[in-house]
């Protein structure tokens, strides 16, 4: 708490108060906003799990804004590209991770390019 | 048409050809490694010898040649099913220039790399470089096209090649077409051949003897050996049909890492063995990857094609032999 204790002291404190308040009322929009998330999830990411020349799960449901993460735990590189050309990785080897945000809804399938029989899909709501 | 009634003894682990293969009017053709025992079909009979190739031929049969065909290197490969793609390929090179009658070049059917790195290409050409062959022809398979469309590869391999690096060349009369059908593949399909190759390929034939024996290479299979493994190519049945005026065609592949063969008319079909790892026969498992054995089998299951050219007879002799 800051205070001046002089000749203009109350105006000061009155000032100091006024701050106090500005910032405790700025503050709070972002306690509303944690306990929003406690209620309801921002985006959590989700995960794709890529193993055995499959996408698990093959259709993913997400709500928009959420970043998909594929890990690939095969041990042959795999790849995810967009049937549309909205997202493409580059190969995924044993291990590694590709990441995308989907931003707007719609259903976005996509396919291994090196294994073209390997598809899944991801529905954004 | 009379065809001799054989018996004929698979003496791979594999026994592969008994899956797949429609064995009506077709041929079963088996190789035995340590012996050389050879099929081939001479005028419409299948005929088992003992192989040499310099049997029955004085001087002034300069025409007949081998090469060897080798495939799916995988370098950069370092999982259980082989932690040591380099010792294997290098074992292949030693395996080549031990053959008896020496291959006047080598053909590598596609997966050189399995990441499509510069070192990874790097090595390959390293350890080729011990082969008696001095020459060797590459197609690509879908592990050297990763990320940047095929530009690294051929970038080394790409001369005198045309779109994705497709080519041919003529050699003893032999007329050699190099195809690649693993670019643009789509969700759910099979290898692709695309229509400007196959406008190339088209022409490339038209005006060549019936008589001219035919060698196409590509990775992925040019007959659809299983679908649901992506085993096939789509539009091959077009690319075959080029080549139904002539009399003799054979079809070399790779991209299923284990030997299979079909015979339908004229043309004989062939895949051959990874230098590598070894997969799955079809529907023998989830999925075609990579097939763990245990360590002293490993090079039982990889291997290299020799390919037999004898001037006269009416098709090659393709013969499989493993590492070890």
């Amino acid at each position: 708490m800051i205070t001046k204790r002089n000749v203009s002291g109350r105006v000061s404190t009155g000032l100091a108060m006024l701050v106090m308040t500005v910032m405790l009322f700025a503050k709070s929009p972002s306690v509303r906003a944690s306990s929003s998330n406690h209620d309801q999830p921002a985006a959590p990411p989700a995960a794709v799990k890529i193993d055995n020349f499959s996408f698990t799960p093959q259709t993913l449901t997400i709500s928009v804004g959420t970043t998909v993460t594929w890990t690939n735990r095969d041990d042959i590189p795999h790849t995810a590209v967009s049937t549309e050309g909205v997202f493409k990785s580059k190969v995924i080897d044993t291990d590694e991770k590709f990441s995308y945000t989907f931003t707007k809804a719609g259903t976005y399938s996509y396919y291994c390019t090196i294994h073209p029989k390997m598809t899944g899909k991801v529905v954004v709501q | 048409m009379t065809y001799k009634k054989q018996d004929v003894i698979d003496q791979q682990m594999q026994d592969l050809n008994n899956d797949g293969v429609d064995r009506r009017g077709f041929l079963k053709c088996m190789a035995w490694a340590g012996t050389g025992l050879v099929w081939t079909m001479s005028g419409g009979i299948p005929v088992s010898q003992a192989f040499a190739r310099s049997m029955g031929h004085g001087p002034g049969q300069g025409s007949d040649f081998s090469f060897v065909q080798i495939s799916d290197s995988h370098m950069g490969f370092n999982k259980p099913a082989n932690p040591d793609v380099v010792a294997t390929l290098q074992a292949a090179v030693d395996k080549i220039n031990r053959l008896p009658d020496q291959p006047e070049f080598l053909l590598h059917t596609g997966d050189i790399s399995h990441l499509s790195r510069p070192d990874q290409f790097d090595t390959v050409d390293q350890v080729l470089k011990s082969a008696s062959a001095t020459q060797v022809f590459f197609v690509p398979g879908e592990h050297d096209v990763l990320d940047d469309n095929g530009k690294s590869y051929l970038e080394r391999y790409g001369k005198n090649s045309q779109g994705a690096g497709w080519y041919s060349f003529d050699h003893k009369g032999v007329h050699f077409v190099g195809l690649v059908n693993v670019m643009n593949l789509k969700a759910g399909g099979l290898g692709s051949l695309g229509g400007e190759q196959l406008e190339w390929m088209e022409k490339d034939v038209k005006h060549l003897k019936h008589s001219t024996p035919i060698v196409v290479f590509a990775h992925i299979p040019l007959w659809t050996l299983y679908p649901d493994w992506g085993w096939g190519t789509a539009d091959s049945a077009q690319a075959l049909g080029y080549l139904k005026k002539f009399g003799s065609v054979t079809v070399l592949n790779g991209h299923i890492h284990q030997t299979m063969q079909k015979v339908e008319g004229n043309v004989t079909f062939h895949t051959a063995m990874s230098t590598a790892f070894p997969q799955p026969q079809p529907g023998k498992a989830d999925s075609p990857g990579p097939m763990k054995v245990p360590a002293e089998q490993l090079r039982s299951l990889l291997g290299i094609t020799d390919v037999n050219y004898l001037q006269g007879r009416h098709s090659l002799a393709v013969v499989d032999s493993s590492l070890g």
